[in-house]
């Protein structure tokens, strides 16, 4: 691959669709749940997106881990089916269902057959609402958790991102990570994953979107079905958090030959009104493509790294303008010095006539590939809840990018790029750097 | 209930797949270059994608990574672009394009609107025989992929001892050496280097054009005539015709210690045979063997043994795949709980696979493996790039289009007694490469 695809710093938070031909529905089911639909019946098969607000950042004190185990464990036995029962019944079914957790909310995506859709989802409502988190299947999912910790102890950009967000968020749920430790998921009980399941699986904290071969009707049966029975409630969410970083470099020692830099100060929240001048600004910057000027100036001028962008983050209770690369233990000062360059001149010097140009055209041409599969669109339509976006955005969306104009750039560049809070982590054997706090 | 429920089941899928979904279309070009185009009209875009019959075990020795590193500078200028121009259009045109290298192919794609089609294959045509690099382009971008080998290799153990398993599984193959290429080969590699394995390898008589989305045969027959027909075929390209292996006579066993190992393991790597143009179902049962063997964490031979049964292991695995022009492998791996040794670990494993080849295989899972393989089909269909590239790389392993399109029926028709025999053939030690990896060495034993 000439381009490495960077995942360490979440997706932008404009999860959101596009397109003329996305004919988005709206069902409000007879027992209040209220989800948005693309009905597409060229395949016989539906896609089912579920978001419970709340995610990781609900673990308890002390208790760090909880939501991340239970949610590995959900499918793992459920009603009258033990663990190997719920599997085989799934796999008879030819239904996925997977099961995630993010520091905002917890995740299910389905995935089944027209066929057999009714079964399918008898069986998914089993895992949602009757999960039996046997002793047996906790251990065996907690061992795997530690394992994957183990390996993460060692693994530069796990620490990259522990250390930064340790010291971006203090003392708000975002500071740890919600995988847990080895000493907090070592201790969690049986009666801790029980609580973690009653505070997350709450039927008045769930979105939902749906592309497929299903009806409106369907859905809306199916839906009060699935979700019907679950409680309402749940802990209070956690509270915003105002970003505050000093400028520097923080160094963690790892003996790894090449270092992992991630970096970032506060950013611009999603419903800012110049939120679309942010995220245009920042498609010229440290945008996708080779093109971007992080790109030109640290790879393709210098060759010091395989790949580096900046991202815009919004998290629920935080925005971020965050950035990462690796490079040499040798070469991580020079790149540092060119990030900070270009940060500074974007700040001062705002983007050109031409970038500005060519990052639209780039946007608003990329905005209608997004939504060429089921899942993807699924997963987007219930994005688009969770940002609080209208259900025509699609369609307005375009309109937003294309009305950014060069003064507009010109006063947000001095919110989002502010190198004297801008914070780096460096993990490696960093040469020539000394940490500075 | 069981039986009852699987008969249900096997009904469930014999209506016909939507014909509307995908249509698959193939021809070839005057100049020798084969066209494959898969009609999907699900959105307003296309997948346009060049592969060429071209990787990394085709590089000479000494010059490991030059496939890799030609497919990087392929970015750079050519008689019509300018350096980064292809990427900088694909871009403001709203797509995406990148490319990859492989052992048997390496190949180039954009994803854009249906309508830019023209545009992107103008461009590809013209990188297929005009690359113009100059010596410039080459120190930032060696730069560049010895970053990418530290990011994706170095900074990983894991990486370092699967590229140690593969080069003492391959004796003789080029498949015994990475694909991003040995460290102290990738910083020698220059211009020459580059221009000798483009000038040897790129050309339409090598390409295979794969176009997915909303467009149809018509419309790509007469783009890909007007761009690719033009260019003559490359004199310089033969058949490929590399390396075979000797008979594999002794097993080989290698001990890795990395203080970043997180959880100390044992995974074994065999010679196997791969899907052949018109003979692949021995590859099929091998397929079939993966899924039995280690396709599920909960449900698979492997892990109700191990994870359940015994309760020995955190993780198992059990992976094939047959898509490669040569000799491929067939893995299999245990992560033990800590506090079991790497020899006991592999007792276990070894136990569960001796107790497999003993007990035959439950019929009801078999069943259950079919049908996921069938809706499998289905939910590809959703997926016009995943099907591009499953022709792409197909076709560029030495199989036909006919193979391609037979492989889901010749794996439902995979019966146990294919799978235990395919089982007996692989599994073989004197066939095996089997790595202890550690996060410390073991202690020495004083006498």
């Amino acid at each position: 691959m000439i381009r490495f695809a960077l995942t360490m710093v979440a997706m932008l938070g404009v999860s959101a669709p596009v397109f003329a031909a996305v004919d988005i529905e709206e069902v409000t089911t007879p027992g209040g749940i209220t989800a948005w639909l693309v009905e597409e019946d060229s395949v016989p098969f539906a896609a089912l997106e579920l978001r419970f607000l709340g995610g990781g950042a609900l673990d308890r004190d002390g208790k760090r881990g909880a939501i991340n185990l239970m949610t590995a464990t959900l499918e793992e036995g459920a009603g009258d089916l033990d663990a190997q029962g719920f599997a085989i019944a799934r796999d008879e079914l030819a239904a996925s269902f997977s099961f995630d957790v993010n520091r905002d909310s917890l995740t299910v995506s389905a995935r089944f057959l027209t066929e057999n859709r009714d079964e399918a989802m008898a069986l998914l409502k089993l895992a949602l609402t009757e999960p039996r988190f046997d002793d047996a299947a906790i251990e065996r999912v907690r061992e795997q958790i530690l394992s994957g910790l183990r390996s993460d102890q060692n693994d530069p950009n796990t620490i990259a991102g522990q250390t930064l967000n340790a010291l971006i968020y203090g003392d708000h749920p975002y500071a740890t990570s919600l995988d847990g430790t080895l000493e907090s998921v070592a201790a969690l009980t049986r009666d801790d994953v029980v609580n973690a399941y009653g505070d997350v699986i709450v039927k008045d904290r769930v979105f939902v979107g749906a592309t497929g071969d299903i009806s409106a009707a369907e859905l809306s049966t199916l839906l009060d079905e699935l979700l019907g029975d679950l409680p309402s409630g749940g802990p209070p969410l956690p509270t915003t958090i105002d970003v505050a970083t000093t400028g520097g470099i923080t160094v963690e020692t790892l003996n790894v030959p090449q270092s992992v830099a991630l970096f970032g100060h506060s950013g611009i929240p999603r419903d800012d009104p110049d939120f679309f001048a942010a995220f245009v600004a920042n498609e010229v910057f440290g945008g996708s493509g080779l093109s971007s000027r992080l790109s030109q100036e640290v790879r393709e001028e210098r060759g010091l790294t395989y790949g580096i962008g900046s991202y815009m983050v919004n998290f629920d209770h935080a925005h971020l303008m965050l950035g990462q690369f690796a490079t040499s233990n040798d070469r991580v000062a020079e790149a540092i010095e060119v990030v900070l360059d270009e940060w500074g001149k974007i700040a001062a010097d705002g983007v050109t006539e031409e970038e500005l140009e060519t990052a639209k055209t780039y946007l608003t041409g990329a905005y209608p590939l997004r939504f060429d599969s089921n899942a993807a669109i699924a997963r987007i339509l219930v994005g688009m809840q969770l940002d609080g976006l209208p259900i025509d955005y699609i369609e307005t969306r375009n309109g937003k990018v294309e009305a950014v104009t060069l003064d507009d750039v010109k006063r947000v560049v001095k919110r989002l790029y502010r190198p004297d809070e801008l914070r780096f982590v460096v993990v490696g054997q960093p040469e020539g750097l000394e940490g500075v706090n | 209930m069981r039986t009852a429920a699987l008969a249900l089941i096997a009904s469930l899928f014999v209506a016909p797949l939507m014909a509307k979904a995908n249509e698959v279309t193939s021809f070839e070009l005057d100049n020798g270059m084969e066209v494959v185009v898969i009609e999907n009209r699900r959105a307003p875009v296309v997948v346009h994608m060049v592969w060429y019959r071209v990787g990394a075990a085709d590089e000479a020795p000494g010059v490991s990574g030059i496939a890799h590193f030609l497919e990087h500078l392929m970015f750079k200028a050519t008689d019509e672009l300018e350096s980064g121009e292809f990427s900088e259009v694909v871009n403001r045109n709203g797509g995406s394009d990148n490319a990859f290298t492989a052992q048997d192919y390496t190949g180039y794609f954009q994803r854009i609107a249906s309508d830019r089609l023209e545009l992107v294959m103008s461009m590809e045509a013209s990188r297929m025989d005009g690359l113009a690099l100059v010596p410039g382009d080459i120190g930032p971008e060696r730069d560049v992929i010895l970053e990418e080998r530290n990011q994706r290799v170095e900074n990983d153990p894991g990486a370092l001892i699967s590229e140690q398993l593969r080069a003492a599984q391959y004796l003789n193959h080029g498949y015994a050496v990475p694909i991003i290429g040995w460290k102290h080969e990738m910083e020698e590699l220059d211009l020459e280097d580059a221009m000798d394995f483009y000038l040897q390898h790129y050309g339409p008589n090598n390409a295979i054009l794969v176009v997915a989305g909303d467009t149809d045969a018509e419309e790509v027959r007469a783009l890909a005539e007007k761009y690719y027909g033009v260019i003559p075929a490359n004199p310089n390209i033969v058949p490929r015709d590399r390396p075979a292996e000797p008979p594999q006579l002794a097993e080989r066993r290698l001990e890795y210690s990395d203080p970043r190992i997180g959880n100390d393991y044992v995974i074994r790597t065999y010679l196997a045979p791969e899907r052949d143009a018109g003979a692949q179902e021995q590859a099929a049962a091998l397929t079939m063997l993966a899924e039995v063997l280690g396709g599920s964490q909960t449900t698979s031979v492997l892990a109700q043994k191990l994870q359940f049964e015994e309760q020995k292991s955190v993780y198992v695995a059990a992976w094939y795949s047959g898509m490669s022009l040569d000799d491929t492998t067939f893995g299999i791996a245990n992560v033990p709980v800590p506090g079991t040794s790497l020899d006991d670990a592999e007792a276990a494993l070894d136990q569960a696979i001796a107790e497999f080849l003993e007990e035959g295989i439950d019929l009801e899972k078999l069943a259950r493996i079919r049908t996921q393989i069938r809706a499998s089909e289905i939910y590809a269909l959703d997926d016009a790039g995943g099907l591009a590239r499953r022709y792409g790389a197909g076709l560029t392993s030495g199989l036909t289009i006919e193979d391609i399109e037979a492989w889901p029926d010749i794996l439902q028709a995979v019966t146990e007694d294919d799978i235990l025999d395919a089982a007996r053939l692989v599994f073989d030690r004197r066939k095996a490469v089997t790595g202890h990896v550690r996060s410390e060495a073991p202690e020495e034993v004083t006498q």
